[in-house]
């Protein structure tokens, strides 16, 4: 016990609680969760990286908040507890952004809500803050909040260059190219796009990762 | 572990606080949100007079350039003329009236009342008509303006709650609203026409109805059809209102 009061804050493990999301245990790229959200928000940037905040401070929050709770949560009703905190959490931020940044609350009311049934969230609080003391929950909320945020984020900058020929709403491709006849592809606006985005990134990540590669 | 008396109270504490936090945040929230919705709107109704209104300008711009609102009736007499702060005619200002509730009323029969706003811009007269509509997912709104003659469009701009980003959603962009200018509401003969969103463009309307259409959005033709219908159905309320102005 003594030994794990003098843990220092970022020792290696916890350091690999915030890192390891981001790749080898990418929650969207390995786990394959939250795949729902990453088809609804990518079609541009914008939308996606406010969706990304908003589910770092709602895991990050929520990922605490349980594992304070975890020792008087009665198991039975777990979920229901979990699920209690993310939605309060959830209409909290959304209070939060309607307060004092209206834009944004604009760009993402649609969104927000899905934030309560990101499988991400539930599978975080039930596989980790159930059982992990505050701080590293804080960590592994975190982390897995940016490992599912930058895989959204990549697949919204192909999506929204090749789909509308922009990038956080600002013309990226020359009229010139329109001119000699290139042409927006609309099917990278529509949500199939975003599973074969999300594929190649897997298949980028497990030719270079050779570990994450199944035996059969 | 945990008996039966232990999961309930748990559970009806865990409750009570949780409504307790979120009760008292939506309290204390809720006056800054209400002001945005306001400061919104009114970026809305400026954005149709081609103004570009911040959230940090737009009440100062707001009082300077809208000089009248006005609320009509069904008949289109005028029950209603906010001016300068004070009322002339009635005691509702156009900015308050609830499209939902009064497009409701039209609904059911019940009379109904109609906002609409005088706008002076730099020597440029305009009446701007706030819309109300239904898109793909959700409410879609907007503000047309028209010039003195009640028939010419000088600007238009519309807003979304939740259509789909890069298709429907592109009715709040810059190139669809501004197709909407110098298009006319009314034929040659003076009946109302509307204006169409049409798919495939304008281009496939006839030749003389082509001062009645607007290019709909690739892959967001039920926003688009929205669009149209809100006009239609906003717009034709007006009528009576607009030849009694023209006929003076």
């Amino acid at each position: 016990m003594a030994n794990q009061m003098k843990e220092p804050l970022f020792s290696a493990k916890n350091r690999k609680l915030l890192t390891d999301p981001l790749n080898t245990s990418n929650p969207i790229t390995v786990q394959v969760l939250g795949i729902c959200s990453a088809l609804a928000v990518t079609a541009k940037m914008k939308p996606a990286f406010v969706m990304m905040l908003s589910v770092v401070m709602v895991l990050a929050i929520a990922n605490v908040v349980i594992s304070v709770l975890r020792n008087g949560i009665p198991p039975r009703i777990r979920i229901i507890v979990q699920l209690v905190v993310i939605a309060s959490l959830v209409i909290l931020v959304d209070q939060v952004l309607k307060a004092y940044v209206y834009d944004v609350s604009r760009q993402l009311s649609v969104f927000v809500g899905l934030i309560i049934t990101n499988c991400i969230i539930m599978g975080r609080l039930e596989a980790f803050a159930m059982g992990n003391k505050a701080w590293p929950s804080l960590l592994d909320g975190i982390g897995n909040a940016f490992g599912y945020g930058w895989v959204l984020i990549a697949v919204a900058f192909f999506r929204e260059l090749l789909g509308s020929g922009t990038l956080w709403g600002y013309q990226i491709i020359p009229n010139a190219l329109y001119d000699i006849g290139y042409k927006n592809n609309g099917f990278m606006i529509l949500p199939p796009m975003a599973l074969i985005i999300v594929g190649a990134i897997i298949w980028i990540q497990r030719s270079r990762n050779k570990q994450l590669i199944e035996a059969h | 572990m945990y008996s039966n008396s232990y999961v309930f109270r748990y559970a009806i504490i865990m409750v009570v606080i949780v409504a307790a936090v979120l009760s008292t945040a939506a309290l204390l929230l809720k006056p800054a949100q209400e002001r945005n919705i306001a400061v919104a709107k009114m970026q809305g109704i400026l954005a149709a007079a081609q103004i570009q209104a911040t959230a940090s300008n737009a009440v100062d711009l707001y009082e300077r350039y809208i000089l009248e609102e006005i609320v009509i009736d069904p008949e289109g007499d005028v029950i209603g003329l906010y001016k300068n702060g004070e009322f002339e005619i009635g005691d509702v200002r156009a900015f308050h009236l609830d499209l939902k509730k009064e497009q409701y009323n039209q609904a059911v029969g019940i009379d109904f009342k109609m906002p609409l706003y005088y706008a002076d811009i730099n020597g440029q007269k305009m009446y701007i008509i706030p819309l109300l509509g239904k898109g793909l997912w959700g409410p879609i709104y907007g503000n047309i303006a028209l010039g003195e003659d009640f028939n010419t469009i000088v600007g238009a701009s519309f807003g979304h709650d939740k259509e789909t980003p890069g298709l429907g959603a592109e009715i709040e962009e810059a190139f669809f609203q501004e197709q909407f200018i110098g298009k006319k509401i009314m034929d040659e003969n003076g009946n109302f026409v509307s204006v169409q969103v049409v798919r495939g463009g304008a281009a496939m309307l006839p030749v003389s109805r082509q001062i009645h259409g607007v290019d709909a959005i690739s892959g967001g033709t039920i926003t688009s059809n929205g669009v149209s219908e809100m006009l239609e159905s906003s717009l034709k309320n007006y009528i009576k209102y607009f030849k009694k102005q023209v006929n003076i």
